[in-house]
């Protein structure tokens, strides 16, 4: 198996170990969701329009949470060093382990997004942009947030910081994402939303992992 | 290794430390007469000679503190993030400090806009805030500043603190354009581009004059305070140098 697979497949392995950033991210996004209808009152028209927004939200939250420890681990017990002057590179082992804790987070997220979207009582026809749009915005979150969790790398009380860094980062994705779904709810074209979010993603595919690297780089000099 | 001693850079001449410091003494009182000057004549003109809106009356003048921190906040940032790409392309020693001189008081002009747009919005749209397309932006903006502040503070090494940093900076300048470009993305509250647009300026001279000073006062005002504050940071990294030199002399014995 390649080396960036092999890594994938190991930080998937180590993810859903007990305790470990999938199950966990899962619990902490149903944990948000269900405390919405709590603070906010059950009334089924209200929750419906915040739906999609309190979904990305819970989103984004979620993804943050696992991104302290992207590569703290690694750094600590040296194997950030062997991955750098192995085959794969700073750059490979940047993309392979945000790929691989998107795996692990997000798809998760997406299968239990539509379960608790509807709890929200969200418009049905609002459920496939919703989908399609954390399809996109999910993989964006943790591109990014590997960066912050790069430039972070080796501080005390880091996840506040990268929290700091990183959030400003989302806000476009979470701004397109959930213009897609209300653009659903009024009848209107999802589609342009969804096309900014894909070209964030692609854009963001080919910057961040660079950027990484070179962030990567700087913490092992 | 001898720290007090910035590395050489090859070409640009201001990248000796004394020479800069040599440069921006003889610089820094005229830039700060200058703006003083200007920003003096500019208050004239936006108090009391420029005219009331015909809509607006009076409250209209807010325009001439609040446009120019608009503008000075986006090319704080912009000037950050080039100051990050020469200082990692070309390693050029004074351009992380350059950028995290510039970093507070662009954090400062884009905090002093968003409160006077504020306070101009409560009479002209009935509301202090409003999440429309450019307030979110510049709050963005903001924050993105914020952030930059923070990493620069958490990391010890000064060199590797403003590679970071700069890395950063450079990742956030995709806001610029957005916050540029978002009265004409969107449908915005705020309104859009009178002055700098393809077809010219559409605001009247009587007040596109005060702007101008205005925003040539601000300018030179964000120059004269950068320099004093790279100034500081030279020096502070002198003292640093001095000091590892002194506790590296204490450690050997005395003599």
């Amino acid at each position: 198996m390649s080396p960036g697979l092999e890594l994938i497949r190991w930080e998937l392995a180590q993810a859903f170990r007990a305790g470990g950033s999938g199950p966990m991210a899962v619990a902490f996004f149903a944990a948000v969701l269900t405390l919405v209808p709590l603070g906010i009152g059950p009334e089924p028209a209200l929750l419906g329009r915040i739906a999609p927004g309190m979904v990305w939200v819970a989103a984004a939250l979620a993804s943050l949470l696992s991104l302290e420890r992207l590569f703290q681990g690694d750094y600590e017990d040296g194997s950030l060093d062997a991955l750098a002057l192995s085959p794969l590179g700073l750059y490979g082992t940047a993309l392979a382990k945000a790929l691989a804790h998107w795996m692990a987070v997000a798809l998760p997220i997406l299968i239990a997004a539509p379960v608790f979207a509807t709890l929200l009582h969200i418009e049905p026809q609002g459920i496939a942009p919703l989908m399609i749009g954390l399809l996109l915005g999910t993989p964006l979150f943790f591109l990014i947030g590997a960066l912050g969790a790069a430039l972070t790398l080796g501080l005390r009380r880091g996840g506040l910081l990268i929290a700091l860094i990183v959030l400003p980062l989302y806000a476009p994705v979470v701004i397109f994402g959930v213009s897609a779904v209300e653009a659903a709810a009024t009848g209107a074209p999802s589609a342009p939303s969804l096309m900014i979010l894909g070209a964030l993603l692609l854009a963001a595919l080919v910057l961040a992992p660079p950027a990484t690297a070179a962030a990567l780089r700087l913490h092992l000099e | 290794m001898n720290e007090t001693a910035l590395p050489r850079a090859k070409g640009v001449s201001l990248a000796n430390p004394v020479r800069f410091l040599g440069l921006s003494s003889r610089v820094l009182p005229v830039l700060a007469v200058s703006a003083v000057l200007c920003l003096g004549a500019g208050l004239v003109l936006a108090l009391f000679v420029s005219p009331a809106d015909y809509q607006q009356s009076e409250a209209v003048r807010i325009m001439y503190v609040h446009v120019p921190a608009a503008w000075l906040s986006m090319m704080g940032y912009s000037l950050m993030a080039a100051a990050s790409a020469v200082g990692f392309v070309w390693k050029h020693p004074l351009a992380d400090v350059t950028a995290k001189a510039a970093a507070p008081m662009g954090a400062l002009f884009t905090a002093l806009a968003l409160i006077t747009g504020s306070l101009w919005g409560k009479p002209m749209w009935g509301a202090w805030w409003v999440w429309d397309a450019r307030l979110t932006s510049v709050l963005v903006l903001f924050f993105l500043y914020l952030s930059y502040i923070a990493l620069w503070s958490a990391i010890e090494d000064p060199v590797r603190a403003g590679r970071a940093a700069g890395i950063l900076a450079m990742a956030g300048f995709v806001n610029v354009p957005i916050i540029k470009f978002s009265v004409d993305w969107w449908n915005t509250l705020h309104q859009p581009a009178s002055i700098f647009r393809m077809d010219g300026p559409t605001i009247p001279a009587p007040m596109l004059w005060p702007l101008g000073v205005m925003a040539l006062g601000y300018s030179l005002l964000f120059a004269a305070v950068l320099l004093v504050r790279i100034e500081s940071e030279i020096l502070s990294r002198r003292l640093r140098g001095l000091r590892h030199r002194v506790a590296r002399a204490e450690l050997a014995g005395p003599t």
